[in-house]
């Protein structure tokens, strides 16, 4: 494919996301803070926070899988999970961590595992996207071109 | 008897002896003579004894006041027997020595009897009073005696009185007060039956509602309008009654003569009858009679005290029933409110619901209806600059219009909703007012020409030309007037005027409310915009300024708008402290819009609260952020490198640390800031700060403390400042406010975000 229809497709991805919310505005502040001295910032700390979040699901699912569930350590977690997706950006997941959070403080182990749940399904969501738009860069600076900044 | 032996033998010796020439006397003449010697001694034994009595009898009394009286009596009385006893001696012949004692004797006697008696004739009269005023101090002790029972019976009476008061007082309750009065007169009169009958509802008849001795009443009733009834309700004082009329048949006939019946009327007072200040008035109309009997077979009667006692009673029985019923009243009041009051919470809270729900639809349909509107409108706008068929751009001009418009509809509503939530704040800042107008006549003046209308701007000399306000807002209170003022006129001119309002004309006669008040710092514009249009019929002026309406007129000529604009406006102006309004002659003769807004002055004392930046500084200030040593404590690392890459991109020099531990550990003063997240939990955080703050004091410089958390509750905020922190920022930071923050910290050395 040639650049300029890589170029679009990207932007019109990224808009899409940014329209359906898996990414909010500190995303876009995360591509600002790349720039030549930082090349690969927003790759790292995603890669990172992928890193992350699936450490914590992993925790999550043993914690709740407990015979006597530890609803505190199953709030730090879930907290920690949300300063991870809202410094990346990760908005949907970011706001599935809040009524998760509530389901902990009534310790309720039947909606605690639902929130659980669809945390999940939205991280692995994010996820998704955020690898399709790491290869559409790929394919454009391996095309030769540039990476178009979305406003 | 041996005395009088010896006399006996006396004198017959003497008479034998003698054989004198005196007549024989016959043997019963002795005797005589004999009698009257005995006689005489006897006489003379009384006369003396009498004063010795009388004397000793006086001596035991204390209070005999006329001892000389009994000494002259005294000496009367032992002279007769003095007397008497002498006589004894002259019966026969006599020495002449006897007859000078008798004589002595007798002449003493006189004497002595005639003082006393002339004494007597003062003494007996006082004496014979002593008689008289002993009878009547009895009398007056008799009295004194019956008066002294009618004050106990009197006080008996009152301790009654009282004691029912008290027992009648002492419930709120209408039944036991009305009970309660009927046993305790029972008690205290001894009565053998009393009984109460209210009226009915419909006040026609009376009632039997308590009686004393029978436990059920029977219900029995009795027509109001009887004559006896009308004589007792016609006085306050109790009336007898006889026992046959048909109230006082509460007994079955006995054998015995019924007792005494008596009556009373006891008012009943309504909650109506007390006005504010004054007294309840007596023509209430509602009466209950009491009727009281006595036992029928005493020959008791009632007696006044007694009836004194149930007229006082039966007023009592009157005061506790309306205090009974006020505070039935007060009650039913007291819990009417409380249900109101639930009630009215209840609807505070469904309408703090409703608002909440309201608003939150509003932010998320604000989000949700303006993203697709953008879409829409963004690439409509992208499709027009293609290669198009007139039809299809025409299709292209109608859709980007219409989602222009409904963009514009969209912006209005949400605008406005913030508005009246209070929600709606000004961006003051500084800008150029001379150069604001020309923008707006510049803007209108293509549309005018369209319609071949006139456009002049006229500034007033001594308006400034940089002044403090909303610029954003101002322009868009300007646009919808000269819009309106341009849209409804067909042909002519619009006219803008704009100069500085001085008190005359501050005031509105139809605003009286609007009170200007300029001082130093601020002025008030005053802006008209006078258009020859169809003018304003006088019915539509007070609508103008409301949302959605239009006048007929308007309606019908399809302006597309959404009338909206002058409520929207009418809200800015309110915000600037201001105050707009509409003047129109009438249709046809165009109208005039004027308003009237506060605005600042620059170059005066609140050149410092000026939030505008000017460009150096920040320059300034980029330039020393390279090299500034920080360090980052955020126990989470996505966040960690997040805002190292931060820092990092605005060219410090950054550490980070992932506890607090490792924060203590590697603080040194060289570090000029330590950004600290204290969105992790619990509370250790803050003792980083402590820590700091003990360790470097004011010695080297202490690095700044400055917290990044994710919620800025006022307990949050509370936390930071009481250990010390020297500011909070908000998450996320974006690269623009992480710069300005980091500025304001090395200029002013603290930073606080609202």
């Amino acid at each position: 494919m040639e650049v300029g229809q890589l170029q679009r497709s990207f932007v019109e991805y990224m808009a899409s996301l940014f329209r359906e919310g898996f990414l909010d505005a500190q995303f876009s502040q995360l591509q600002q803070l790349q720039d030549d001295s930082n090349p690969d910032f927003v790759v790292e700390v995603v890669s990172l926070f992928f890193e992350d979040s699936e450490r914590l699901l992993n925790d999550l699912t043993m914690a709740l899988d407990q015979p006597n569930v530890d609803f505190k350590q199953v709030d730090a977690h879930v907290h920690q999970l949300k300063g991870s997706s809202s410094s990346v950006g990760a908005q949907r997941v970011k706001n599935c961590c809040v009524p998760f959070r509530n389901c902990c403080e009534e310790q309720n182990i039947e909606t605690c595992l639902r929130c659980l749940q669809q945390i999940k399904q939205e991280y692995l969501l994010v996820k998704n996207k955020l690898q399709t738009l790491f290869e559409l860069e790929q394919q454009i600076v391996a095309a030769g071109g540039a990476i178009p900044m979305v406003q | 008897m041996g005395s009088l032996l010896r006399m006996n033998r006396l004198l017959s010796s003497i008479v034998e002896s003698c054989n004198c020439i005196i007549d024989p006397q016959l043997p019963a003449d002795d005797l005589l003579m004999k009698y009257q010697y005995i006689s005489d001694f006897f006489i003379a034994l009384a006369y003396f004894s009498i004063p010795v009595e009388l004397i000793y009898f006086v001596k035991k009394s204390a209070v005999f006041p006329y001892r000389w009286v009994l000494v002259q009596f005294g000496a009367f009385i032992v002279l007769c027997g003095a007397t008497h006893l002498i006589n004894l001696w002259t019966f026969n012949m006599h020495t002449r020595n006897v007859a000078i004692v008798m004589t002595t004797a007798k002449a003493l006697t006189a004497l002595v009897s005639c003082v006393t008696a002339l004494m007597l004739v003062h003494i007996i009269p006082d004496l014979l009073s002593v008689k008289t005023r002993e009878l009547f101090l009895k009398k007056k002790a008799a009295q004194l005696d019956r008066e002294m029972g009618i004050i106990r019976t009197q006080e008996e009476t009152g301790r009654h009185v009282r004691m029912l008061t008290h027992e009648i007082r002492s419930t709120l309750d209408r039944h036991t007060i009305l009970k309660t009065t009927l046993v305790e007169l029972g008690r205290t009169l001894a009565l053998e039956e009393c009984a109460l009958w209210m009226p009915t509802r419909a006040g026609i008849e009376l009632q039997l509602s308590y009686t004393l001795r029978h436990q059920n009443p029977v219900g029995l009733t009795v027509p109001i309008q009887l004559p006896v009834i009308n004589q007792v309700f016609g006085t306050n004082h109790v009336v007898k009654i006889s026992p046959n009329s048909p109230v006082a048949k509460l007994r079955p006939a006995g054998k015995y003569m019924p007792g005494e019946v008596v009556a009373v009327r006891v008012p009943l007072l309504h909650l109506s009858n007390f006005q504010i200040n004054d007294w309840p008035e007596l023509s209430t109309k509602r009466y209950a009679l009491m009727v009281l009997m006595l036992p029928s077979d005493s020959a008791r009667q009632w007696h006044v005290h007694e009836l004194e006692l149930v007229e006082v009673v039966a007023d009592q029985v009157a005061v506790a029933l309306s205090h009974a019923a006020i505070l039935e009243e007060s009650m039913r009041a007291r819990d009417l409110l409380m249900e109101q009051n639930v009630a009215l919470d209840l609807a505070r809270r469904e309408a703090e619901m409703a608002v909440r729900a309201r608003n939150d639809f509003l932010a998320v349909m604000n989000h949700e209806m303006r993203t697709p509107m953008h879409a829409i409108i963004a690439l409509s706008s992208l499709l027009q600059e293609t290669d198009l068929t007139p039809e299809q751009r025409l299709m292209v001009e109608t859709i980007l219009k219409s989602s222009n418009l409904l963009a514009t509809l969209i912006n209005d509503v949400l605008d406005l909703s913030r508005l009246e939530d209070g929600s709606l704040q000004l961006d003051i800042g500084t800008f150029n007012l001379h150069a604001l107008f020309r923008e707006v006549l510049s803007l209108i003046k293509p549309i005018a020409s369209v319609k071949k209308l006139f456009v002049t701007l006229s500034l007033s000399s001594d308006l400034p030309e940089y002044v403090i306000g909303d610029e954003k807002r101002l322009m868009q209170i300007l646009l919808n007037v000269v819009g309106n003022a341009v849209k409804f006129s067909k042909e002519g001119s619009v006219s803008i005027s704009a100069f500085v309002a001085k008190s005359d004309s501050l005031r509105d006669p139809r605003a009286p409310e609007f009170f200007a008040v300029p001082s130093e710092n601020h002025f008030y514009l005053r802006v008209q915009i006078k258009d020859s249009g169809i003018g304003i019929t006088p019915q539509d002026i007070p609508n103008l300024f409301s949302k959605f309406t239009q006048s007929q007129a308007l309606a019908t000529t399809n302006s597309g708008g959404t009338g909206l604009g002058l409520a929207i406006c009418k809200r800015f102006v309110n915000l600037m402290e201001g105050h707009i309004w509409i003047e129109s002659e009438g249709l046809g003769k165009g109208s005039t819009a004027i308003f009237i807004i506060k605005l600042g002055i620059p170059g005066r004392a609140n050149e410092s609260k000026l939030p505008f930046v000017t460009k150096l500084p920040a320059n300034h200030m980029q330039m020393s952020f390279q090299g500034l040593k920080v360090l980052v404590m955020d126990e989470n690392g996505v966040s960690r490198m997040v805002t190292k890459g931060l820092l990092t991109h605005l060219g410090c020099d950054v550490t980070t640390v992932g506890s607090r531990d490792e924060c203590l550990r590697v603080v040194t003063h060289e570090h000029k800031v330590v950004f600290m997240d204290v969105s992790m939990q619990g509370i250790n955080c803050y003792e980083v700060a402590v820590v700091i703050h003990e360790r470097f004091g004011k010695r080297h410089g202490r690095p700044l403390i400055v917290a990044l958390t994710g919620n800025t509750d006022r307990v949050t905020k509370e936390n930071c400042m009481r250990v010390g922190m020297d500011g909070v920022i908000l998450k996320p930071v974006s690269v623009d406010k992480m710069r300005s923050v980091l500025s304001e910290l090395l200029e002013h050395g603290v930073v606080l975000e609202s």
